[in-house]
């Protein structure tokens, strides 16, 4: 399945990128594939999203999809089917935080 | 000619800052990894083009990053921090046990004899080693495993481990401090590590002589001495002769003796520059007038640098890892700020300029002297 994946800036120059990124995920579609899907295609981007040890998103981490919060899904919950069929992209962003 | 290369590391990025050996113009190039805070650069020794980078977000966690080429480009390397085994708890603010969770790392060591080696030291307090370019990072869990490990507390910065430091003579020993544990040596190549705290006095300890517990902020040596180190405590500025066995405090005249850096000229092992802070209440400098001191009697007594300072409205901090100096005939001694300015002394501290005076607040300042 060919995905798109909207990257906050800071990891959009980390990974050297502009605009979307497209990766390559096996069915089925979940946060945990993408994820791996993304460590391995950037992998300067390790660890930024999720953290090493646990696995789990950083607290400052957000995800969106098709105008919900996937946040807090679980790392194996299917992603939408239209961020699935490449249609939608999931977005990865960096939360306000700060003030 | 020879040159010079100076490594800064900030609260919004990295910069490095060039300059022949006259250092009176000098290029500034960055910042590199913009918006990110760069704890601590530091080049080899054994090869002064590869830097090791240390960088880390509230957000994206943390980076490594290492440079072949003098900090032109850089590539991520490892950024996995495990502790070894189970990691145990040390003591939290409220004296509760609380388990040992990696931050991020604050201070990088390079090998003195192999540039594929280097010691990170992390917060939570811990030594890790890396003997593959960066690549993956083991923890040197003997410190850590220290049987005082349990009572180990951060200080208002974190349980952070700041300086480690290789004996130029004896491969098999080292030194680290840790905020506010204090400091270990191993005589082992870190399988093993004795605390070294004798004769520090901290009044913020029910026993002011404990054995761990003092909040060590920055130790220097020079490497023609290297039994000696000279220490700048929380408040104190203290002396070893006997690689820590016992210290003693060289305070002296200082307007005021708490602060966070301190180090030795290059060639005189016997002068020292320390930046005194007024208070831990008030971390900034002493009666609004940046100065530096220098004792060239390795302690006690010290004179006051402030040519090309600013002694009046000056409110900044100098930060424990943000002094270095270089190894020209002529030893340079450079600082940061937490205002942003970098200064150099070309002349051993006689007198100063700003090498850039607004950039973001300074983590780190590392100085390589080039051929």
């Amino acid at each position: 399945m060919t995905i798109r994946v909207v990257l906050p800036s800071p990891l959009r120059d980390l990974a050297r990128v502009s605009g979307e990124v497209v990766l390559s995920v096996s069915a089925p579609v979940t946060q945990r594939r993408l994820i791996d899907a993304l460590e391995a295609a950037y992998p300067m981007l390790r660890g930024t999203v999720r953290d090493p040890v646990t696995g789990r998103r950083r607290a400052l981490v957000r995800f969106y999809a098709c105008s919900e919060d996937h946040s807090n899904d679980e790392p194996d919950a299917l992603l939408p089917e239209s961020v699935a069929q490449g249609k939608e992209p999931y977005l990865v962003v960096g939360a306000i935080a700060g003030g | 000619m020879s040159g010079v290369r100076v490594l800064v590391g900030t609260r919004k990025g990295a910069f490095i800052l060039t300059a022949d050996g006259k250092r009176d113009k000098w290029q500034v190039d960055g910042p590199h990894f913009p918006g990110f805070e760069l704890y601590h650069l530091k080049g080899s020794p054994v090869n002064p083009d590869r830097i090791w980078a240390s960088q880390s977000s509230g957000w994206f966690g943390q980076l490594m990053q290492r440079s072949d080429d003098g900090g032109t480009t850089w590539e991520a390397v490892g950024n996995e921090f495990p502790y070894d085994g189970v990691p145990g708890t040390h003591q939290w603010y409220d004296g509760t046990p609380h388990p040992w969770e990696f931050k991020r790392v604050w201070h990088l060591e390079p090998s003195l004899t192999d540039a594929n080696v280097v010691y990170a030291g992390v917060e939570d307090a811990a030594l890790f080693r890396s003997s593959d370019g960066g690549a993956s990072w083991h923890e040197l869990s003997g410190l850590r495993q220290h049987g005082s490990g349990p009572h180990w507390a951060p200080g208002a910065g974190g349980m952070c481990l700041h300086t480690i430091i290789q004996d130029p003579t004896n491969a098999q020993r080292m030194y680290v401090a840790i905020s506010a544990a204090g400091t270990f040596r191993t005589d082992d190549g870190g399988a093993t590590w004795t605390a070294i705290n004798k004769g520090l006095r901290s009044n913020y300890l029910p026993d002011e002589d404990a054995e761990v517990g003092h909040c060590v902020h920055h130790i220097a040596m020079h490497p023609s001495r290297p039994n000696t180190l000279f220490m700048q405590k929380h408040w104190d500025v203290m002396r070893s002769d006997n690689a820590g066995d016992q210290w003693h405090e060289i305070s002296g005249n200082l307007p005021t003796d708490f602060g966070f850096v301190i180090d030795v000229h290059a060639h005189d092992p016997e002068t020292l520059y320390v930046v005194p802070i007024t208070s831990d209440a008030h971390h900034f400098v002493h009666e609004g007038k940046l100065r530096v001191y220098r004792s060239r009697t390795g302690g006690h007594e010290w004179e006051a640098l402030t040519k090309g300072l600013p002694q009046e409205h000056c409110y900044v901090n100098v930060l424990r890892d943000a002094m270095s100096v270089d190894t020209l005939d002529e030893c340079g001694v450079y600082f940061g700020t937490t205002g942003g300015q970098v200064y150099v002394s070309p002349d051993g501290g006689d007198t100063w300029q700003a090498i850039v005076r607004d950039l973001p607040a300074v983590l780190s300042v590392e100085v390589q002297t080039l051929p």
